[in-house]
């Protein structure tokens, strides 16, 4: 982005960001931990998409993956746990020119913020929502979260997590105006790029469930699928999440699924022998709520007095 | 029916031969059940009565369902006007005319102590003859049973006057009943008419016209069948200046639009919501949204988002609600995000009185939050304070970086009062967001030592980047769990407070400022009932006087001063107290008023307190009363 000069001087007519523009602090996760895939990989969409730093907000709620803010260089906001959304929903509502990001774990998003995360959907205003789902909570060391698979030891359940695991897919595929929703395993950086770039990309409110791996506190969320990738289903569709041959390669199930088909992504994300990965549903033509929320920001002083004071005289006596 | 004005000193002639007599003020009730229109009549008769000069108050009549049975005492809905010769600032005390559409919604305002011996009652008489015998009965009964309690009651056709020109009663009788009063109370019937068109304008003239024949039937009907004629005459003394009308709820309304807040985040809750039904209706108009969020910590969040985005946002609730907004509230002290945020209190704990007032979520909000959250606690005491507080609130939050909580109630929420129209200024507008470069070197938090104040950078702007959060932090909003850091950023936070109460000035003493026997201490919609009877008091030679409260948090200054002057201080409050002499209460025991607790904690002065929490405004005659025995025991 250099422009050349009639007299070959070189000016600089934009500004150029590399990865560094995107750092924040150093990031403080667990060796192996699978937040650290996903951070790299949200540097490389803003730097693949040139936003500049000051227009973008990560929003996260509290939890070891809630930290995401801190190691992006962007503006950040640092919520409350299980409250992300609203704050990013809130970002959004009057300033639709700031490029907003959720960072949100399985605690955060489907259990203390489980009503919020209905609604944002529903709301799908312009974002992506990163769920770190590592079935289990992390940073209060091991409880049972929505997503702990039926058994699984953890210290709330030291016998076994007692019901069945939820099911993120299809609840978020049953909200009405849900627009966008993918699941991709962490330790798969292509797919994870071109997932997160994807949602980056399309408007309204991307959904991006990520499987997660957490080494500390529950390895065994992750292994089936890593070490039996068979386990996992890969969706393919010229309107879905783009893959390399090398990439394809490492799927063994694989099957077409047109993104726009509803009723077969439902029918995906219910059948739980597999676990999906691509782009399950995309709805482009979804209502945007900032279309509302962000109405007469152009409105000058001189309009707003006059307005205000009809507002007054409708009260005169 | 034509008023002929005669500018005599004593009385008017209205219609026939009937004399006007001149009354100073004069408080009227209009019950009915739910959905006959009441409050319409009531209201319009306000707006008649401050169109001509007359001081105003009304208040709504308002049973806890949306549709109780018809003719059952709970389900009394309707309005009380009071008007005089003066600024009227409450609700006073017993009615002295009531029209009653049916005899059982009259029980229940008889319980509320709502009347007294004399007062007039005109009563529908349908029910004498109604079908059912039940009803007969009970007609006949209520009529026998109010005559008892001293009341004057006068049966009257309504309903059947009504029927002549509308087919059904239900609709319609309010605007008869609105002809009656404005009759007995010699108001021009032109306004009234006016009124009308205006209220139905939107429906066009095949509404007006049989609306104002109701009116005018009414009119002629009282002049016929009641000797009741009575003049208040006008106080205003500048007619000139422009005035307005609401109610506290609408108030904080145009406060909000006028503050220049463009975002309105609430969940409904009574008796809140309608500050929001208002602000819809008008709020595109100023390029505003109103976002109902999903429940109250979303509306919080929400709120709270934007504002860090760049426009300070405003929340609407009331108390169930600011105890789920608690740990954002928290966040914003924390993390510094100006944000204002409007409690419309009602009655408590959990649900409470949901539709009555209640002033008891004064320490709720000061120390509500877990940790140390200095902020900003202020509080409207009138009507006209609802819409300038908002632009205050506004201001302050952004000036200190700082949310600020204003309280209000149900009182001023429903209570109508007309007061001079707010001259809008350009400078109570929200400025437009700053996205000029923010100066790196500069830190996110870059606390003044001395007042604990910084500039907060918007993101949009360049170099300005940091995250803001709730966890202990640097000036430059690193994470910072260290002694050092924790201690020195809670001094910069409580240092705000510390520099606004820098700034205010003492408050001024309703009576004697150089002191005297008894010095009552109010806050909020009390002030009104509170300085009416230490007026009257005052009349009488009584050494007593008032003062009243607008900033919780900080406290205004200059109050142990002002409290040493007088023999005793006592605060008057709408929340829970324990008296003094219940059983197994002492001076260790003893639950004081809220205020009382601040006040006694604050000042090391010992502070009394006389509180009730029976749902509805404190009345100038119960307060005079309670001043009275107070009195008498400090100069016994
Ligand atoms: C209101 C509230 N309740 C509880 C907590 C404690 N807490 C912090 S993070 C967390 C769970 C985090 O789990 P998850 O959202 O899955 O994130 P992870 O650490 O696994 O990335 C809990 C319970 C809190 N901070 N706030
Ligand atoms: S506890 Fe698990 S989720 Fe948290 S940082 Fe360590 S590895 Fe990552
Ligand atoms: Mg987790």
């Amino acid at each position: 982005m250099f422009g050349l000069k009639a007299d070959w001087s070189v000016d600089v007519f934009e500004r150029y960001f590399t990865l560094g523009n995107y750092a924040g602090g150093e990031a403080r996760w667990c060796p192996g931990c699978g937040d650290f895939a996903v951070l790299n990989t949200v540097h490389r969409v803003l730097r693949d998409a040139q936003m500049p730093p000051e227009k973008s907000v990560v929003v996260s709620g509290i939890g070891c993956s809630s930290r995401l803010p801190h190691y992006v260089g962007t503006y950040g906001l640092h919520g409350l746990h299980g409250r992300a959304l609203p704050l990013a929903n809130g970002v959004k509502a009057r300033r639709p020119d700031l490029d907003v990001w959720v960072g949100t774990g399985d605690g955060d998003c489907f259990s203390i913020g489980g009503g919020h995360w209905l609604h944002a959907m529903r709301y799908n205003m312009d974002m992506v929502i990163l769920i770190f789902d590592n079935g289990i909570y992390g940073l209060t060391k091991k409880q049972t979260s929505p997503t702990t698979p039926t058994g699984e030891r953890t210290n709330t359940h030291p016998e076994g997590s007692l019901l069945p695991a939820m099911n993120p897919l299809t609840v978020t595929l049953g909200i009405t105006n849900v627009s966008f929703v993918a699941q991709v395993p962490d330790w798969n950086p292509p797919l994870l790029y071109e997932t997160i770039k994807a949602a980056h990309k399309h408007r309204g409110t991307s959904f991006v469930r990520i499987m997660q791996r957490c080494p500390v506190f529950s390895d065994d969320f992750c292994k089936p699928y890593q070490d039996h990738p068979e386990n996992m289903l890969l969706l393919s569709h010229e309107n879905g999440i783009p893959a390399a041959d090398n990439v394809k390669k490492l799927f063994k199930e694989q099957i077409e699924h047109d993104p726009s088909d509803w009723v077969e992504a439902m029918k995906i994300a219910r059948d739980e022998s597999k676990l999906p990965v691509g782009l399950l549903y995309r709805d482009p033509g979804a209502v945007v709520y900032e279309d509302f929320s962000a109405k007469g920001l152009n409105k000058t002083n001189e309009e707003k007095l006059a307005a205000i004071n009809t507002a007054l005289d409708a009260f005169a006596i | 029916m034509t008023q002929q004005a005669d500018n005599g000193d004593s009385a008017v002639q209205i219609g026939g031969n009937k004399t006007a007599a001149k009354v100073d003020e004069y408080i009227v009730e209009i019950v009915s059940d739910s959905g006959e229109g009441a409050q319409k009549c009531g209201q319009t008769f306000g707006n008649i009565s401050g169109k001509m000069g007359n001081g105003v108050w009304t208040v709504e009549i308002i049973p806890a369902e949306i549709q109780p049975p018809a003719r059952s005492p709970a389900g009394a809905s309707g309005i009380r006007i009071r008007i005089g010769s003066k600024y009227i600032t409450n609700m006073g005390n017993e009615a002295e005319l009531v029209v009653a559409f049916n005899e059982q919604v009259l029980f229940s305002r008889i319980a509320n102590g709502a009347y007294k011996e004399g007062t007039i009652v005109l009563l529908e008489n349908k029910w004498e003859t109604d079908p059912d015998e039940k009803i007969r009965n009970q007609y006949t009964a209520a009529v026998k049973e109010f005559a008892e309690h001293g009341l004057i009651v006068h049966e009257l056709p309504i309903e059947e006057a009504c029927l002549k020109i509308v087919s059904n009663a239900r609709k319609g009788k309010n605007m008869f009943v609105l002809g009656m009063i404005s009759y007995i109370f010699s108001r021009e019937p032109d306004l009234g008419r006016k009124e009308i068109a205006n209220t139905f304008a939107h429906k066009g003239d095949k509404v007006i016209q049989p609306n104002i024949d109701l009116f005018d039937s009414g009119y002629a009907f009282a002049a016929e069948r009641l000797d009741y004629l009575w003049e208040i005459p006008p106080y205003t003394t500048d007619t000139t200046k422009p005035t307005i009308i609401t109610n506290g709820n609408q108030a904080v309304g145009l406060g909000v639009m006028a503050a220049g807040m463009e975002l309105i985040s609430m969940y409904p809750i009574t008796p809140a919501t309608s500050a929001t039904h208002y602000v819809a209706d008008v709020f595109d108009n100023v390029g505003g949204f109103v976002h109902q969020a999903e429940d109250e910590i979303a509306a919080m969040g929400f709120a709270l988002g934007a504002s860090f985005a760049g426009k300070t946002a405003c929340t609407i609730t009331s108390g169930p609600g600011m105890a789920l907004k608690t740990e954002l509230i928290g966040l914003a002290v924390m993390a510094e995000v100006p944000q204002v945020i409007v409690d419309v209190q009602r009655g408590g704990p959990s649900t409470g009185l949901p539709t009555k007032v209640e002033q008891a979520d004064l320490l709720s909000s000061i120390y509500g939050e877990p940790g140390d959250a200095p902020k900003v606690v202020i509080a409207a005491a009138t009507i006209e304070e609802c819409f300038h507080f908002v632009i205050l609130a506004r201001k302050l939050a952004e000036a200190f970086r700082i949310p600020v909580i204003l309280l209000t109630d149900a009182n001023l929420a429903t209570g109508v009062q007309p007061y001079t129209r707010p001259e809008l200024q350009e400078e109570w507008l929200s400025a437009p967001i700053d996205q000029s470069p923010w100066d790196d070197s500069v830190p996110a938090f870059d606390w003044d030592e001395g007042t604990g104040l910084s500039q907060r950078p918007i993101p949009g702007q360049r170099n300005g980047e940091y995250v803001l959060t709730g966890l202990s932090h640097t000036d430059r909003s690193k994470v910072a769990y260290d002694s050092d850091t924790n201690q020195t950023s809670m001094a910069h936070r409580s240092r705000k407070l510390a520099a606004l109460q820098k700034t205010l000035k003492p408050p001024k003493v309703h009576g004697d400022e150089a002191g005297g026997d008894l010095l009552i201490v109010g806050w909020g919609s009390t002030m009104g009932a509170i300085e009416e009877s230490v007026d009257i008091l005052r009349g009488q030679g009584k050494s007593i006087s008032t003062l009243h409260l607008r900033f919780l948090s900080p406290l205004e200054p200059g109050l142990k001063e002002i409290f040493s002057k007088f023999k005793k201080v006592m605060t008057v409050e709408i929340n829970y107290s324990d008296d003094p002499n219940g059983p197994l209460i002492t001076e260790e025991n003893r639950r004081y008023a809220q205020l009382a607790m601040m006040l006694r904690a604050q000042t090391l002065i010992d502070i009394d307190c006389w509180s009730v929490v029976y749902g509805h405004p404190l009345q100038p005659g119960m307060l005079q009363a309670e001043f009275n025995q107070r009195l008498d025991a400090l100069n016994n």
